[in-house]
Parts: structure tokens; sequence; C-alpha cells
């Protein structure tokens, strides 16, 4: 027995070293960036703040979305539906009451506690992913895969019309806001969990501490900073759960199904029953990432919720590998720091050493020239300034080289040992010996 | 006995398809309301005949755009889901051609190449419309179909070809990478903003008069209905006179079988991606000259009703690409009579999401490419 917990602590530790060399190396480069731009103390803070929390969102969406599609192929493009529901369901539910406090807002909401709403969203989420699942889950997978972007594209039509910009519910004006959006003015989630805590001389106190490095304001810095660490948390909790879960005789059947759907079925498993549990489980972990991403916003828009976040997430999950949840946390946290914030950091960079303000405002006076006088200056200029689109290009090429050379991406599809036993060294002798430890070998993964 | 007859049958049809049945109550519950409505005067006749008219030429578009994509999902089996991109890429090269030969002398090249990229030159400035500059129009709808069609070679080269053979779902993925790459090229290329690129107001049209209005048919709708159903027509000629058709069909049945009946199926392929891509070129440049606009995001935009239309039509059909458009054209267009008119595309998503409940094979499944 004792061996059997050594191998899977060592298993364990070895993908904490992954996780954790990843983490390093991201916060490395990003204050080597930093340093190199001239930022101050507060600027450094400020960009590892920012990037450890896109690093855990996307960790976490990426393990969500490796609960469908890794563990149970289940093709979901349709993510950004689910986190868009689990938001403003939150915002519905946890707003304030319309015409309560100094607030500009335009609609109210039912003025209840912040972690209800967060209950609320995940649960409209895993609703609506039951809503999609029942009929769409007996489809091929590149039909799900229609149905499911489909279905996201309504939520946004649904956010954006003026028809439910505003409605009564129990007696309270609420609304989607249409296409101008929600104020969240609701208290800020972070000052709230610090009272429930307790824990505001505490937090006074850390400010402070910061206050004697960055001078101006520095409770939001503190702010950010907490709350990034705060979702690598919930990151996690989001791994130990997809863990526990993947590991669990429920997880073992997913991984059934997505290896061959009728095997599990004629095993006498209903795999209706687990696919639909698979994929409303994840639903409703997307609608919490929906709620934890866009809560300290301020406020929200429909048009954020478009498909691209949701091919985002796919990147992230292949860059890691589907079907392995360290591969997804390392996937998030790669995808974030040099495909989805790293080119912003390029531009600055080279903002700093060259001026870039102004690089030209469109292609033809960029390119006329380099193809006239042979001068590539104006050229490069405009390449730099225009990051925002040529990052998606290269997000573009690298999904395609990584489906060509990499699709198991960094560390997918492992073998996972369902075995309570270890298969390694397996000695000729022993191997007539006990008959239920081989059955328990195959029992569990094929 | 002839009603209990039909009786019982009617109770097996209910019990065995009930989806199917409360498909066909909602058809009927809307088309008297619909009905209902026009004879009380509710809804006036013009604007359906309108609402009709413009789903039409909407069809027509995600029509003959969805044939190309039906034909790769069916012969290459996957969703390809930057055929979209191929449309806006083809409409660009087209409206780059049609700008230079509208324009030549009076505006410099590189702002009519880039389609008056950061508002250099207007389209509205330059006069363009089918009866102004018929030349310009003509020469602008064969770049377009031609560009596409050289696009879509070099990607399948560079792309799909060392992937063929690999899961749809791996090829699926892969054309999402493409799509992406392909749209924020053009935005780089040709920049964000929305254009006019016709003289809109120039256009000549007529008004048929329609009970209690008018219905106004331009000169560019006219054109849009010809190109598309000429070229719709030809490529079901090409299919039915070729052993083109059926050695698509015998691929996108079995492709190993076709291969060892002596079928040449890179050759196919080929063929495929010309036929499809320029189809879908044609569709993206008729669409901006009809709408009069244009932007980098046309065809991503237009790439989930083309889906439908191909799923609605059932995937490898080529007549049921054209009548699935037709139908999300229409329904995406009416729509509006009975819900808001933000809900219209999403209308046409909810039809698709109930074909593939009810009949997943499409209306005209099982009848693949001709």
């Amino acid at each position: 027995m004792s061996t059997t917990s050594g191998l899977v602590g060592r298993i364990a530790d070895a993908d904490l070293t992954y996780v954790l060399a990843m983490l390093a190396g991201v916060y490395a480069l990003y204050l080597a960036a930093g340093l190199a731009l001239g930022f101050d103390a507060r600027g450094l803070l400020n960009s590892v703040a920012v990037v450890t929390f896109y690093v855990a969102v996307f960790a976490m969406l990426a393990l969500a979305l490796n609960l469908h599609w890794g563990y149970t192929g289940l093709f979901n493009i349709g993510v950004v539906g689910f986190m868009a529901v689990g938001i403003y369901t939150m915002a519905l539910v946890s707003k304030p009451v319309l015409g309560s406090g100094g607030s500009a807002a335009q609609v109210g909401g039912l003025g209840l506690p912040i972690w209800v709403g967060m209950i609320a969203g995940m649960a409209a989420a895993a609703l609506l992913g039951l809503v999609v699942a029942l009929p769409a889950l007996r489809l091929r997978a590149d039909y799900l895969a229609i149905v499911t972007i489909a279905m996201s594209e309504i939520v946004r039509f649904t956010l954006l019309s003026r028809t439910f910009q505003s409605f009564g519910l129990f007696g309270r004006t609420v609304g989607l806001g249409g296409g101008s959006g929600l104020i969240l003015d609701f208290q800020s989630p972070l000052a709230a969990l610090v009272g429930t805590l307790g824990l505001e001389g505490a937090y006074a106190g850390l400010v402070g501490l910061v206050g004697t490095v960055v001078a101006q304001n520095p409770r939001a810095v503190v702010d950010q900073f907490v709350y990034g660490l705060l979702l690598l948390v919930f990151v996690a909790g989001f791994y130990w759960l997809l863990k526990r879960a993947g590991e669990s005789p429920f997880g073992r059947v997913l991984k059934a199904i997505r290896e061959d759907e009728q095997v599990a079925g004629a095993l006498g498993k209903d795999t209706d029953r687990f696919k639909i549990k698979s994929f409303m489980l994840g639903c409703a972990l997307m609608g919490l990432v929906g709620v934890l991403w866009f809560m300290p916003q301020g406020a929200i828009t429909p048009n954020t919720y478009r498909p691209r976040l949701t091919f985002f997430v796919w990147i992230a999950l292949i860059i890691g590998g589907a079907g392995s949840n360290t591969g997804s946390v390392l996937g998030g946290g790669v995808f974030a720091a040099l495909l989805f914030q790293g080119p912003l950091y390029f531009k600055n960079l080279v903002d700093r050493a060259v001026d870039i303000s102004n690089a030209p405002g469109s292609f033809g006076p960029a390119v006329a020239p380099l193809l006239g006088a042979g001068d590539p200056v104006p050229f490069l200029l405009y390449t730099v300034d225009s990051v925002r689109q040529l990052q998606l290009v290269l997000m573009g090429v690298v999904l395609i080289v990584l489906m060509h050379r990499r699709p198991e991406g960094l560390l997918g599809h492992r073998e996972e040992t369902a075995a309570t036993v270890p298969l390694t060294r397996r000695v000729a002798g022993e191997d007539d010996e006990p008959e239920s430890q081989a059955t328990a070998a195959d029992g569990g993964q094929r | 006995m002839g009603i209990a007859e039909t009786y019982s049958r009617g109770r097996r049809l209910a019990t065995q398809n009930p989806v199917g049945v409360v498909v066909a109550a909602t058809a009927v519950v809307l088309t008297l309301d619909l009905l209902g409505a026009l004879a009380t005067g509710g809804v006036a006749v013009s604007r359906v005949g309108r609402l009709v008219w413009d789903g039409l030429m909407r069809g027509l578009v995600i029509g003959l755009a969805g044939i190309g994509l039906s034909m790769t999902y069916s012969i290459l089996g996957f969703a390809n889901f930057a055929h979209g991109d191929y449309t806006t890429s083809g409409a660009f090269a087209g409206w780059a051609a049609t700008y230079l030969l509208a324009g030549l002398g009076r505006a410099d090249v590189g702002s009519l190449l880039l389609v008056g990229a950061g508002g250099s030159v207007f389209g509205a400035q330059l006069g363009i419309g089918v009866v102004a500059t018929p030349l310009a129009v003509l020469a602008g709808l064969l770049t377009a179909g031609a560009a596409a069609v050289v696009l879509a070679l070099a990607v399948d080269r560079v792309v799909f070809r060392p992937l063929r053979g690999e899961s749809g779902i791996a090829l699926l993925i892969t054309s999402i990478g493409v799509a992406f790459a392909l749209r924020n090229l053009l935005q780089f290329v040709f920049g964000p903003a929305r254009r006019g690129t016709t003289d809109a107001g120039a256009v000549p049209d007529v008004e048929i008069p329609l009970a209690d209005g008018a219905v106004t048919v331009g000169a560019h709708d006219i054109t849009l209905l010809v190109v598309a159903s000429g070229l719709m027509l030809g490529v079901h000629a090409l299919l039915q006179r070729t052993k083109l058709g059926k050695a698509m069909r015998a691929m996108s049945d079995n492709r190993d079988l076709a291969r060892v009946t002596g079928i040449p199926t890179e050759r196919v392929v080929t063929a495929t991606w010309v036929i499809g891509a320029a189809l879908t070129g044609a569709a993206g440049y008729v669409l901006v000259l009809w709408k009069g606009t244009m932007t980098f995001n046309d065809g991503w935009l237009l790439l989930l009703l083309i889906f439908a239309a191909v799923i609605l039509g059932g995937i490898g059909s080529i007549y049921g690409a054209i009548v699935g458009g037709l139908v999300i054209g229409l329904t995406a267009s009416l729509a509006a009579v009975w819900i808001p008119a933000s809900f219209a595309r999403a209308a046409a998503f909810v039809v698709m999401i109930v074909v593939l409940l009810v009949r997943p094979t499409g209306i005209f499944g099982g009848r693949s490419t001709a």
C-alpha cells in the first residue's frame, strides 16, 4: 500500500513541478519584460497580478473544457455562452435593487449577497447545459459543435436584444441591459470576502505595507494581486475536483465513453446520463469562471461574449493537451502568458524603444514606402501597431501547427492508471498469483 | 372504418415521432396566424412581400456559399469553419478588381487595390453599380471566384492535405485556426472599418405594387438572382453531365473503395475545392454588391447561417444546400413578423437545431452530391 501512495505521490509531485515551473517561467518573463520597460514597483506588481489573473482564468476554462472534450469526448464550442449566462445571472441576482444607493445603473437586480449570485450563475449555466445536452448529446460530435456555437450566439443575441433590456421579476425591475450592457454596481467581491472573513484589519495592514513601496493608491495594486492569488486557489479547487471526478468510477465511465461509447453502453452504463452529468458539471464550472472573470470588471457588455473567446479556450486546451488536467493548467498558463498577453507586452517593449505613435493608420501608407523607396520602417511600425489583429493571426497559426506537429499537446492523453495496485515491475513469478489483482487492473481504464 | 384507420395511423405517428408532430403543429399555427393577421390587416401584405424578397436574396447567397461547404463536408468529412472567410477573401479580391477598373485614373492604384482602406476612396465616389460600371462588376465577380479558388487550393495544399485521413474533428479544429488567421490578416490588410462599396443612390429600381404597398426590386437584386441561379444551374449541369458528380458520390460514401475502383481521389478533392471555392467567392461578391457595404467579418457572420442551411438540406447534397439556404434566409427574414428583429438570426439557428433533432440527415438526406 505504501508503494501505491508513493507512486501516486511521485506523479502528483511531477505534475505540481510542471505547474510551478510554468508559473515561475511566466513570472520571470514578465518581471524581465517589466524591468526592460523600466516599470517601477507598482508597474511590476501590476503586470504580475494581471498575468496571474489571466493564467488562472484560462487554466480554469481549459480544465472545465477538458472535462467535456478530454474526458467525455463532447465537442463543446459554446464555452462563452455558458460564461455569459453565469455572469449575467450573477449580476441579475446580486445587483442592488433599482433606486437604492446612488448608482447610475439603468436596471437593478434582486439585491442578494454575492455568493448567492455566484451559485445562481453556476446553476443557470448548468441548466442551460442541460437544455442543450438533452437533445444534442445523441448527435455526432461535429453536429454538437454547431449546436453549441449556435446556442452561444443565441445567448448573445438575447443579451443584445431590447426585449429583455428591463423586465419585472419578484416585484423588482431587473434586466439584461441590452446592447449597452450592465453596470456591476454591487460591492467589490474582494472587499465582501475580506469583510466576511473579518480580515479588514489584516488587509489594511497589507495595504499599508505595500504602501511603503508603492506611493500612490496601493490599495488598487493589492486588490488586483490578491484577487489573482485567490483565482489561483480556485484553479487548485477546480483541479482537485476534476482529478477526483476523473479518478472516480464516474470518471472511468466518462473515459470509456470517450474511447468507445458503444462499448460503455454494452457494459450496461447509461451513457446518456453520464454525458449529461459531465456536460452540466463542466457548464457550471464555465459559468463560475464567467463570474470570476467579469465580476470585478465594473461593467459587462454582450459583445464581449463572441465565439472568439471560446476558441481561445480551445487553443489553451490543445496547447496543454486534451485529456490531462495538468496539461490543461499548463496550456491555460502558456496561452494566457504568451499568446493572450505577450503580444501586448511586446508592443509596449517596442513602443519604449522606438516611438510608434506616428505609425501609419492603414495598410496603404504603411506598405507604399516599402514598395517605392524600399523603406521598411512604416510597415514595421504598422505591424507592431496592429498587434491586436496579428496576435489572432498568430493564434490561428499556432493552432494549425499544433494540429500538424503535436495534436496531443504538451501532456495530452497520458495513460492514467486506474488500478489500485502498481502495474509496473511485474516479476514473472508473480504473474499467476492473485487473480483479483489482474481484474482490478483491467476493470479501470479499458 | 376509414376514420378509425386514419385515427390509428395518426396516433402511431404521434407516438413514434412526437417532436415531428410538435414541429408540424407549430408550423401550422404560425401559418394560420400569419394568414389571419394578413386578412385582418394586422400585418401589411406589402411588408410580408418585402420580407420574402429580402429573405430570398439572403437565401440565394447562403445557398450559393453553402454548396461548397456541403461538398467539402461530405467528401473530406469535416466541417470547414474557414469557409466563411473564403467568402470574405473572395469578396475583397473581387472588389479590389472592381475598384481598380472603375476608378483607374481617378484615384491612386494602392487605395483602389485596398478597396479604399482607411477611407482613402469610396465606392459611391467611383459610381460603382451594375448598370453604371457593368464591366468592372463582371470582372470583379470573376476575380472573386478565381481568388477564392487560389486561396482554397493553397490552404488545402499547406494545411489540410497533410492531415488527410485524420479525424473530422482534428480537421475541424485546424480549420478554426485557418479562419482565425485569414480573418485577421484581412483586417490587417484592409482595415477594420465597414465601407460603402456601391453608389447605392444611383442604382435603378422598380416598385412592384402589391395590395397595400409596394416591393422595391433593384438592379442589384436582379443581378444577385441571375448570378446565383445561373451558377446553381451550372453546377447542376456539371455534376449531372460529367463523371465528376459520380466520382464525388463514390468518394463521400467510401474513400478507400473509390480509390480501389480507380477514381483519382486527390483530383476529385481538387475539383471539389475549385467548384466550392469559386461559388463561395462569387457569393461573397454578390452579397457585397447587393448590400452595398463590406467588412472583414461578413463571411464569418454568415458562416453559421451557411452551416444551418447545409445541415438543413442534408450534408453532401447541393440541392439540399440551395433549398436549405432559401429556408434559412426566409426564416431569418420572415421571423421579424412574429418576434423582435434582433432574434431573426436566432430563429434561423433554432430551425437548424430542430431539424437536427427531428431529421439529423436533413431534408435531402441520403442523396449526396447532385
